[in-house]
């Protein structure tokens, strides 16, 4: 008995709500066995293979190479050769959708897919204000398509708010939406900018937005139009850590083998503090504001075209030596593209050497849905006031973001005095295991 | 007087990993060896070795806080004793490396708690070595890292029959495979603290390393601890 079967995007992280084909691996009449890999996905900024839930054939690619779609939507169709009985137990498969026998046995024989709307039809159907159900579907079994419904609306018979649509001037044909706002649909610019102009004008070039770009895209603007951002910084006088690190390095380069950067000790810094002040460790949760026992540093790593937060996990079980080894490692991985899902889940907070860069004050964007991101400026020798003397010293500012509905001046600056602190009680006697 | 002439008699130590051994076998070897030890037939020793699974109840003896009934203790191999070493139940089995330094401390500002905060060091200085920031909780013998329980202190000391101080029993027991707090501190509330939980050198790093292997590497932190050295730098595995 043959079966068709949806392969739908999965949940492949609690936070995850869409994904990016990047890559189909089978194409159309393909044999697939069970937990092959049937494309590559890019999620939050890395790369995973999507395996099949089934054994079958690939009947019909569903999202096209660079869509990206919201987690549920079905990504393709595989025809299995399974009994009823196994198809139904499929089912319970909670990543799957799967016709059931009994479902099936209900549908007009003709047309099984009539009354299945994918999350896009019905998206696009409610905002051009199209009843579905007045639909003749084209798509496989009678299935309704984005383009049934795009093709309704443009023959005439739309709802109320595609002809709002009309009169605003936008052409219904087009993939515009009909309200300006889009919170939780993915935006499409560069298909809209590469579609809507054909050739780059004079002294122009576009560059195709890349899958990470878009995803980065997206959670900046997610984290800006949500959270109410405000900022604050602090000044620390490092001279005394400059002069540790210059004592311990060379020993440390031969023992573990590789160097011992100011960033580990600063991560040190703001793991002891968060453990003084949790709240910086936490997330807005609209009715509540959930604050994590587990302190995981997310670490901000450039590279030449792109930014990965991979994360520290549990950074305050780790000494300053354990910190610096990871932060060589995820630093390692981001370069050679090696990261892999779970360097990347789970951050509670994140920091970001911009000093590494130059930088001596920054604006970050907090890295959504965290409460707070912090910077570590360059270190620079200033002229500094002590005891109305003027002497010469290394100085870092750290710069803060904060989520303001979470958090209040006054807490971020006894966090941030705690972070200074620390950072400044570091010595010549001060050890890193 | 340095510390080392008041407290620890010879400075040599008597170093070896045995092993897997049976509970009952370990602590009848452990009372002989103590004897001989205060007689002086015997070099001050340190066992190292593994147990099978053992529940042990310490002279605190809270029943409740074993949580399985005889049949399952049965069906799942493990075995229980009432022992004489401080503190509450925990349990041993493969996976845990278990130390039991027999050693004689002098009377003479003798400092009990202090031998248990030197037990302890042994093991955070080694964690911190491979970057892990593991350290104690003031009201609990032990040492956590975070609010987990990676090694469990339990200790007797039994007085010198010869001379005036007393020679140390039991000893540590530290966890090293992945996943050992499942297997078989599930069965059990470990030494009566219900709140905190319990992890292990592989479960913290990522590593695989053998309990043989954390044996190797423990043992130059404990002899720089309590200044002692080995009476012979064969192989620390002896058949």
């Amino acid at each position: 008995m043959k079966t068709m079967t949806e392969i739908v995007m999965p949940q492949l992280a609690e936070s995850l709500v869409s994904a990016t084909i990047d890559r189909w691996l089978k194409q159309p009449g393909d044999r697939i066995d069970m937990y092959e890999p049937i494309c590559e996905l890019l999620t939050d900024k890395v790369n995973a293979e999507l395996p099949s839930t089934v054994a079958g054939t690939l009947v019909k690619i569903l999202v096209g190479n660079g869509e990206n779609v919201p987690v549920g939507t079905p990504v393709c169709i595989i025809e299995t050769e399974e009994s009823a009985a196994n198809t139904q137990e499929l089912h319970s498969s909670p990543s799957v959708a799967v016709e059931t026998a009994g479902q099936r046995a209900d549908d007009d024989d003709s047309a099984p897919m009539r009354n299945r709307y994918s999350p896009a039809v019905q998206q696009l159907a409610s905002e051009h204000g199209v009843r579905l159900s007045d639909l003749t579907g084209t798509g496989l079994g009678g299935r309704v398509t984005r383009k049934d419904v795009l093709s309704y609306v443009a023959s005439g018979k739309p709802g109320a708010s595609a002809a709002a649509a009309s009169a605003s001037g936008v052409d219904p044909k087009a993939q515009v939406r009909s309200s300006g706002i889009h919170l939780s649909e993915t935006p499409r610019i560069p298909k809209i900018e590469v579609e809507g102009t054909t050739l780059p004008g004079r002294g122009e070039t576009f560059i195709d937005v890349t899958p990470i770009r878009n995803t980065i895209a997206r959670n900046m603007r997610q984290s800006v139009s949500e959270i109410p951002h405000a900022w604050t910084m602090i000044e620390v006088d490092v001279t005394n850590l400059v002069m540790l690190r210059n004592k311990l390095k060379n020993e440390f380069m031969k023992r573990e083998g590789i160097n011992l950067t100011y960033l580990a000790f600063l991560l040190k810094a703001v793991v002891n503090a968060i453990k003084d002040y949790p709240i910086m460790n936490s997330t807005w949760a609209v009715d509540k504001i959930i604050v994590k026992r587990d302190i995981n540093i997310s670490l901000a790593v450039g590279t030449e075209d792109s930014v990965l937060t991979p994360v520290i996990k549990n950074a305050d079980h780790k000494n300053v030596a354990g910190l610096a080894k990871e932060i060589d490692e995820l630093a390692r991985k981001t370069r050679e593209g090696k990261l892999n899902l779970s360097d990347m889940q789970g951050g509670t907070f994140t920091v970001n050497n911009t000093g590494s860069f130059g930088s001596i004050l920054s604006y970050p964007i907090i890295n959504y849905p965290q409460a707070a991101i912090l910077t570590f400026e360059s270190i620079v020798k200033r002229p500094v006031v002590i005891n109305d003397m003027i002497a010469v010293r290394s100085m870092a500012n750290l710069c803060l973001s904060l989520d303001h509905r979470i958090l209040d001046g006054v807490i971020c600056g006894r966090f941030l005095q705690r972070v200074k602190d620390n950072l400044e009680s570091f010595n010549m006697e001060s050890t890193l295991y | 007087m340095t510390e080392r002439e008041n407290h620890y008699a010879s400075g040599m130590l008597d170093a070896r990993y045995i092993g897997q051994v049976p509970y009952g076998e370990a602590w009848d070897m452990q009372k002989a060896y103590v004897k001989q030890i205060d007689g002086g037939e015997r070099a001050e020793t340190l066992l190292l070795l593994q147990h099978p699974p053992t529940y042990t109840l310490g002279s605190d003896r809270h029943p409740e806080h074993l949580l399985l009934d005889q049949e399952e203790l049965a069906a799942r191999n493990i075995s229980v004793f009432e022992i004489d070493r401080g503190g509450d139940i925990t349990y041993h089995g493969p996976g845990q490396l278990v130390g039991y330094p027999l050693l004689y401390l002098d009377a003479v500002g003798l400092d009990l708690h202090a031998y248990l905060r030197s037990l302890e060091q042994v093991i955070i200085d080694w964690l911190g070595g491979h970057g892990i920031e593991a350290g104690r909780k003031p009201e609990y013998t032990g040492v956590w890292v975070g609010d987990e329980k990676i090694a469990a202190i339990g200790i007797k000391f039994n007085k010198a029959r010869h001379r005036r101080g007393f020679i140390t029993s039991h000893g540590f027991a530290l966890n090293i495979k992945s996943g050992i707090a499942s297997e078989g501190f599930g069965g059990i509330v470990p030494c009566g603290i219900q709140q905190f939980g319990v992890t292990s050198f592989n479960d913290l790093t990522g590593r695989s390393l053998s309990v043989e292997e954390a044996a190797e590497e423990l043992l130059p932190y404990f002899l720089k601890q309590f200044r002692y050295e080995r009476t012979d730098n064969g192989a620390l595995t002896q058949e």
